[in-house]
């Protein structure tokens, strides 16, 4: 452009496009294919979608709103929801897609539709207007950099193998106050974890109230359901990190390291201001439980907040149950465990130990003295695989010995062992064992054997990476024939078959062995670890209770066929700490209507 | 009988003379505007307060609202505030795509703008064929980021998503597009036409003092002879690797705005080949977490770029949560659309007031927020 250069020709340069082909569309005889990144109208595959409302919590205009499919049963890890999206709302930013956390939902390059009705506009997540019916090719799709979702968790500080493999100090150190917060802001908040927890804690809760740096908010939110929070921030089975809905596209958020980051961080002598718990109203009603394993204490806890007075009888000598005659100190230290039981006791909890009901005192006595009792008394007898040679001296039932390092015993020890069994009872010892054999005699030599395969080996998948660290081997998929003994009397080796199958069609346990694929795994000390069993004389003796397979028949409120018994734990339901506090949980709620008459 | 020589108009809020939903209330003697006041408040939707209520990710989808003509400098301006108040820094690839992007938006907006300057003197072809090519960069937005209009791609961190090597390739073919074809077409048609020249020259003037006192910058600033700009007095994103001048001209009126419009063109072509020649790899954006928790410190920002109206600006307060406490857009046009309305535009013909308000590049919405 010359400087201020005049034509009076000028506005003919017009004339010159009156020969080009026309540059605009000529709609509707032409349409105009969108870009392959396009924000068009939304697809998203309802099979993938779980329902977490993510897309709906990030939505600009509220034009996402996630709504219940009655008509469908809920499955495990899923909400029963699916998103609605409202195109007269929609403003097509496409956050909902980077932020959705399974992928299922995204855009195709469809950007025109026409209808008279404006409730058309609003896209049911149904099987006939469903918002899978876009035909058109997709378009904007999410990708690594516009993901905004926090799909890797922050490394929890663990003691590596050197370290931990000859003592019995925490494997697992702990959050510092920024991983914490890194950790928890990870969170969506979706809830599906606490619809899987047993105890269905406000999980997202006392995340959010890590990520505000409100740590007596989540030991509110904590103690709403758990009263045993160190026990759980550090052993709980951790269900709700598997239906985490980040697992789907990255990793769970670490909800146990969590839990324990908050409640390590409260001092115990703040903890009756903060739950309110300085006074109690007291209705002097008197209520018995039998265990102090994490049902009775959770029972204990909620029944004494609730106003009764509590007696808890132990036939061991200290409160915890499994919690701290199973539980290896490396995972679960007793300082930690103390925590939550000396808060249950400053409640005006009363402990009587070495009291076994049934010899020391019976049900009925209690069932006079009390206006209900709580039965919890797990399952502490060892089962045997009971082959040939299992009653030699040197054969031992797993859960005898993790008791007797609890107490502080000394253990017996050999140089090379045997333990069977794959769940996580034969982790803790074949661990434990480890630390002893690497003390007196400076390695490890230990096998688990198990009938499963490693794949379907029930005992945690870090319990036995970590097990493996410390120098622990496997043979996984073979059951014991025979414990084969020398001439002189000592243990040679454990004769072993392949199994073929553990479960039969109908998924029983109906193992099946191939004998001509025989294995010797030699040792001079046996473990048996394949499960315990319970004692429940001292209630069959007394009352005639109602069973549902092995275990005694409860209701929701864990409440027994005998109306003033309420049974909780490994006895009513098992398998773990998290569930036997939910029952306990169930049953103070339980005996509070019982005897208000309410039920 | 006295004669009545007063004559009171509405102009606007919807009128091809001015600018989007905003008027101007005039009295006229004869056909000379003896009294203008500015007439907002018809667009207003409460973007700033509308922001304290969202948490930070979710306003990159608002933000670009608040200027449909230039969408992208509230996308840059609110990255820039989050990334000012949170000492982030973002790697340079994505610096060299945020200016890509801010240039584009300013070839698109000037191309435009001066098709609409060209329709308030009536030549409305040069209009249509503003339009048009602003539709070829839409093209390349859309490819870019998926939308035409609001793209959504700047955010707190970097910018959403990478550009692909093919994507360059286009962005390149349409600058040589503009460069041999239409910006030339736009000179014969528009700028070589005595008609439009009599119609902006000594228009609209506004002088260097006036444009001071009233805090206009931008085209108004620069078209008398200052050089300011703020790509090369506080370089920002990836200005600062670039070479360019700054445009200017010397009697502060509408045909000197008009010509330094279609000069930041030319300018803004070169910036944009020489940012993808020298584009270099790497990541495009920080990585801040899960979106739903933006969080930063406590803390305030005033951060400010160059639009293409000129100074554009966010004064952002983070009271450390998950949302902002508070958000100031500082539009560029807000002086002029406001006080210079009132105070300059008196004395004005009736016909020149299109002229007044569309060279000025007055944007309603950057002050009806």
């Amino acid at each position: 452009m010359s400087k201020d250069k005049k034509s009076i020709f000028s506005p003919g340069t017009a004339f010159k496009n009156l020969a080009k082909k026309p540059e605009t569309v000529r709609y509707p005889a032409e349409t105009k294919d969108a870009a392959k990144r396009y924000r068009g109208f939304h697809i998203n595959d309802l099979e993938e979608c779980i329902g977490c409302g993510t897309c709906q919590d990030i939505c600009v205009n509220d034009a996402i709103n996630m709504v219940e499919l009655l008509d469908k049963p809920k499955e495990e890890g899923e909400k029963n929801q699916k998103p609605q999206i409202d195109y007269g709302r929609c403003c097509w930013c496409g956050l909902c897609v980077d932020a959705c956390t399974t992928g299922s939902l995204e855009m195709s390059r469809d950007y025109s539709y026409q209808d008279i009705d404006p409730d058309s506009f609003i896209i049911q997540p149904d099987e006939e207007n469903d918002i899978n019916e876009v035909k058109a090719p997709l378009g904007y799709l999410r990708d690594d950099n516009s993901d905004l979702l926090d799909l890797e968790r922050v490394d929890i500080e663990m003691l590596n193998p050197e370290e931990r493999i000859d003592s019995f100090v925490e494997i697992v150190e702990g959050f510092s106050k920024k991983q914490a917060e890194k950790e928890a802001s990870r969170c969506v908040e979706c809830d599906i974890c606490t619809d899987t927890c047993p105890a269905n804690m406000n999980i997202p809760e006392y995340i959010r109230g890590i990520f505000d740096e409100d740590l007596e908010e989540s030991l509110q939110q904590i103690y709403e359901d758990n009263p045993l929070p160190e026990v759980c921030g550090r052993v709980c089975t951790h269900k709700c990190e598997g239906v985490c809905s980040l697992t789907h596209r990255g990793e769970a958020v670490s909800i146990r390291w969590l839990k324990r980051y908050a409640v390590d961080n409260v001092d115990s002598a703040d903890y009756k201001k903060i739950l309110g718990t300085e006074k109690i109203e007291q209705n002097n009603k008197k209520i018995a439980i039998v265990g102090a394993g994490p049902a009775g204490l959770s029972a204990a806890h909620y029944l004494s907040v609730m106003g009764y007075q509590i007696t808890v009888y132990e036939d061991k000598e200290k409160a915890g149950g499994m919690m701290r005659y199973g539980i290896p100190e490396y995972r679960l230290p007793y300082d930690a465990l103390d925590k939550d039981i000396n808060y249950i006791k400053s409640l005006g909890v009363e402990f009587i130990f070495n009291t076994r009901v049934g010899e020391d005192i019976t049900l009925d006595e209690l069932h006079e003295k009390y206006e209900a009792v709580f039965a919890a008394t797990g399952l502490h007898n060892g089962r045997s695989t009971k082959v040939p040679g299992t009653e030699h001296n040197n054969v031992y039932q797993a859960i005898d010995l993790l008791a007797d390092l609890a107490r502080g015993e000394e253990v017996p020890t050999t140089e090379n062992i045997v333990v069977i069994g794959g769940g996580n009872v034969a982790m803790d010892i074949a661990r434990s064992m480890a630390r002893i054999q690497k003390q007196r005699y400076g390695e490890v030599n230990i096998t688990v054997t198990s009938l499963e395969d490693e794949d379907i080996m029930p005992a945690d998948e870090e319990e036995i990476e970590e097990a493996r660290e410390e120098g622990v081997e496997f043979e996984p998929g073979r059951g014991p024939k025979e414990i084969e003994v020398n001439e002189d009397g000592s243990i040679s080796h454990v004769c072993t078959n392949c199994c073929v199958s553990v479960f039969d069609e109908e998924m029983n346990f109906n193992p099946t062995f191939d004998d001509n694929d025989i294995q010797n795994l030699e040792c001079d000390m046996v473990i048996e670890a394949i499960g315990q069993g319970g004692d429940n004389s001292y209630i069959d003796d007394v009352v005639d209770i109602e069973y549902e397979g092995p275990r005694i028949k409860i209701d929701e409120y864990s409440q027994t066929s005998v109306d003033w018994l309420f049974v909780g734990g490994d006895i009513a339901q098992g398998p773990d700490v998290i569930n036997a506090i939910a029952t306990g949980h169930d049953a103070a709620i339980g005996i509070d209507k019982y005897l208000n008459n309410e039920k | 009988m006295e004669k009545n020589t007063q004559t009171e108009i509405f102009f606007g809020p919807n009128h091809p003379g001015v600018p989007g939903n905003y008027g101007i209330i005039y009295d006229f003697e004869g056909d000379t505007v003896t009294e203008a006041k500015p007439n907002a408040g018809h667009l207003h939707r409460g973007f700033e307060k509308l922001m304290e209520e969202r948490i930070w990710i979710k306003n990159t989808a608002l933000v670009p609202r608040i200027c449909v003509e230039e969408p992208d400098i509230n996308e840059m301006v609110y990255a820039m505030g989050y990334e000012a108040i949170g000492d982030l820094e973002v790697p340079k690839r994505a610096d060299y795509i945020r200016s890509i992007i801010l240039e584009l938006a300013r070839i698109q907006g000037h191309i435009f703008s001066i098709g609409g300057n060209a329709a308030g003197i009536g030549q409305y072809t040069v209009m249509q064929w503003g339009t048009l090519a602003r539709d070829y960069i839409l093209d390349l937005f859309e490819e870019i980021t998926g939308g035409r209009i609001y793209h959504i791609y700047i955010r707190p961190g970097g910018v959403r998503q990478d550009i692909e090597d093919e994507t360059f390739d286009h962005i390149l073919e349409v600058m040589d597009d503009l460069e041999k074809n239409r910006l030339p077409d736009l000179d014969k048609a528009l700028y070589e036409n005595p008609n439009a020249q009599k119609r902006w020259k000594g228009k609209a003037v506004i002088t260097e003092e006036e444009a001071v006192e009233m805090g206009a910058t931008g085209p108004v600033l620069r078209a008398n002879g200052k050089a300011h700009d703020l790509r090369k007095m506080m370089p920002y994103a990836a200005y600062d690797e670039v070479d360019f001048e700054v445009p200017t001209g010397e009697n502060g009126d509408a045909w000197d705005r008009l010509k330094i419009m279609r000069k930041e063109m030319t300018q803004s072509i070169k910036i944009i080949r020489q940012l993808i020649a020298n584009i270099p790899d790497g990541p495009v954006k920080l990585d801040l977490g899960n979106a739903l928790k933006y969080k930063i410190p406590k803390g305030d920002a005033y951060v400010k770029i160059e639009s293409k109206r000129g100074e554009y600006g966010y004064y952002m307060v983070s009271d450390g949560g998950l949302k902002p406490y508070r958000v100031h857009v500082r539009g560029a046009s807000t002086p002029l659309g406001l006080y210079g309305v009132t105070e300059y535009l008196p004395g004005t013909r009736i016909a020149d007031v299109p002229v007044w308000a569309k060279s000025l590049g007055i944007c309603p919405p950057e002050f009806d927020r």
